[in-house]
């Protein structure tokens, strides 16, 4: 195969993998402070996904532009259940944290398969089957914009961490949440400001990513896996390396597709996780914490 | 038999023997479809007890056991629809497969410390890895599944694990039953102390001189093993095998449920546990199969799960052992 169908695919993956990294953002925001493994990650996001596409069908809002709508509304799902449901687990153990999540995806799962069916559903934009000639790269339309999207609101939540006070607030909860409740900070609702924030990630990136991909109720779980293995590699709590671990997960995804069997493309992530596991387990971006 | 009585009280000996006779007569006593039920609750008795060794006893977090009772099942599968090898032969080769993965997946994550959610991570990973490697071998039936010869149900054949229903259901409670003895022996063995010191806290072990890597270890090890043996009677009951539900994580979450609601770290709880939550399932297929939408059952057995997770977060064995009042006050806890 020549050089250029390689570079096209990376280029593909690239742009992919940076929607993943911003769902995998969601993921490490909320670990990296209230330290509860979200194991409804991939189902949020599917939830995200199917609202976006209710907009579409009724409203005919182009997914880009409901995004915002989406984000918000999943904000207000994240707010309340960390409010109402997950902050009564904060102290029991990680498998019991572990479980609560897994019933929550199932509750969700079921809800979209109750409400859409089991069928894949997808919309088509009317820039589908446009594409960009960059050089030798021919790149499709949707998915620079989605790229693009997916790096405007990490950047987003980049800004906001660093410079505004609610964002400096939270990271302080996250290093330190005693420290924080000395200084005067209200852990409780702080905390669900940031579950908030982690899923209107996951709604941001559903939205972008229904452009690219058709949803149904099962997508869920191999979403969750895939943000682990993304969070996993770019290093637990770090925002740069959710990204960075999204887009090498992306291009590696494409790449393997084309020269093994597509089928094998997750075993590859896989296998990639296990290496970093053992030998970063703190990632690449992580801070070792031993 | 002894040592799974200490410290309970005439009442609980009495509701044991009880429990016990009814589980070996009820194969006289109920009709087949219960019958079907009660035999998948005694395999979730049975894997959760396995799986209850590794966290409840020894504290390591698995949540890739459905890659150890897959790899028992695979192999014994294979070993007999290839060369025509009895299961009671085929379960050395499924044990010893699955002890190996245990034993890598255990060298691996107790050598590079890897811990907590982390360790459970590496457990997925190696599951899903295998379920999507076993899809693209031929030998194993690839994708398409593995399919077992469908048995002549009339005639019990136990040597090959060909028969009718009450033969499954006899071999799962021994099973169980053996499970249950090996475990309660366990706990109280030198090997089950050092793992509850590492369990509650594992520098403080290592201080006193436990030896955490072989604990671990065999911990591992037995934990993988007895689901590798449970992993053999499921392909002969199932009669067919697919990588993605026979590796998957939901099925990895299916194994540890029961244990999970029941009560981790005890020996009844995984008992407990099967018996709540497979009924539940029942039930709530009967309810809402009148409704006709998908999903709903599955809606309404999150929540439930959700609720005892919320409510009943050490899990329903020990409320239940105090609600009865089943101890003699002499040894504290639940068992």
């Amino acid at each position: 195969m020549p050089l250029d169908f390689y570079l096209n695919a990376a280029t593909g993956g690239l742009l992919t993998g940076l929607v993943y990294g911003l769902s995998a953002l969601g993921l490490s925001v909320i670990f990296g402070v209230i330290r509860i493994v979200n194991f409804a990650h991939g189902e949020i996001m599917v939830l995200g996904m199917f609202a976006t596409l209710l907009i579409f069908r009724h409203l005919g809002i182009d997914p880009l532009a409901s995004l915002p709508i989406v984000a918000a509304g999943l904000f207000g799902f994240g707010f309340l259940l960390q409010d109402m449901v997950v902050r009564r687990v904060a102290h029991l153990a990680d498998h019991m944290q572990f479980l609560l999540m897994a019933a929550i995806a199932v509750v969700l799962i079921s809800l979209c398969l109750m409400l859409f069916g089991p069928d894949a559903q997808g919309l088509q934009v009317d820039y589908a089957y446009e594409s960009f000639a960059i050089g030798p790269l021919l790149v499709d339309k949707v998915r620079v914009y989605a790229g693009l999207a997916a790096l405007t609101v990490a950047g987003l939540l980049f800004a906001f961490f660093r410079y505004a006070p609610t964002g400096k607030a939270i990271r302080a909860c996250g290093d330190n949440p005693v420290g924080a409740q000395v200084v005067g900070l209200n852990l409780r609702r702080l905390y669900a400001l940031t579950f908030g924030i982690g899923t209107a990630c996951l709604g941001a990136a559903g939205a972008i990513m229904l452009l690219l991909v058709d949803v149904h109720p099962y997508l869920g779980p191999s979403y969750t896996l895939l943000a682990f293995i993304i969070v996993i590699i770019g290093g637990m709590g770090s925002l740069p390396g959710a990204l960075l671990g999204g887009i090498l997960i992306g291009v590696s995804e494409a790449v393997a597709g084309l020269i093994l069997q597509p089928s094998l493309k997750s075993a590859f992530s896989f296998g990639l996780l296990i290496l970093v596991l053992l030998l970063r387990p703190q990632g690449l971006l992580g801070k070792a914490v031993r | 038999m002894r040592r799974i009585l200490e410290g309970a009280s005439p009442r609980a000996r009495v509701l044991l023997a009880a429990l016990g006779a009814l589980l070996l007569a009820a194969p006289f006593l109920v009709d087949s479809y219960v019958l079907s039920v009660l035999i998948i609750v005694l395999f979730f008795a049975y894997v959760g007890q396995a799986w209850n060794l590794m966290l409840g006893f020894a504290g390591q977090l698995s949540l890739g056991h459905a890659l150890f009772v897959g790899i028992g099942a695979y192999a014994s599968a294979a070993l007999f629809v290839h060369f025509h090898l009895p299961p009671w032969a085929g379960v050395f080769a499924a044990v010893a497969l699955a002890v190996l993965a245990g034993s890598v997946i255990g060298y691996l994550g107790f050598r590079f410390s890897i811990r907590g959610a982390y360790f459970a991570l590496l457990t997925i990973a190696f599951a899903e890895f295998t379920g999507i490697a076993v899809a693209h071998v031929d030998w194993l039936g690839g994708s398409g599944g593995l399919f077992l010869p469908v048995s002549n149900r009339a005639h019990d054949d136990l040597a090959n694990l060909r028969g009718s229903p009450t033969m499954f259901y006899y071999v799962i409670l021994t099973l169980t039953a053996g499970a249950l003895a090996l475990c309660s022996w366990l706990l109280n063995s030198r090997l089950g102390l050092y793992w509850k010191a590492i369990r509650e806290d594992q520098e403080a072990a290592e201080a006193l001189g436990v030896p955490l890597f072989r604990c671990k270890m065999i911990a591992v090890a037995i934990s993988s093993g007895l689901s590798g043996i449970g992993g053999v009677w499921y392909a002969f009951y199932y009669n067919n095998l697919f990588p993605e539900t026979t590796f998957g994580t939901s099925h990895s979450i299916e194994l540890i449920l029961a244990t999970v609601v029941g009560g981790v770290g005890t020996l009844f709880g995984p008992i407990l546990g099967a018996f709540v939550l497979t009924p539940l399932g029942e039930v709530m297929t009967a309810l809402t199969e009148g409704i006709g939408i998908d999903g709903v059952k599955p809606f309404f057995w999150g929540l439930a799960v959700a609720a005892i997770v919320l409510f009943r977060p050490s899990g329903l064995w020990p409320w239940l052992y105090r609600l009865l009042a089943l101890g003699n006050g002499t040894r504290g806890g639940p068992r």
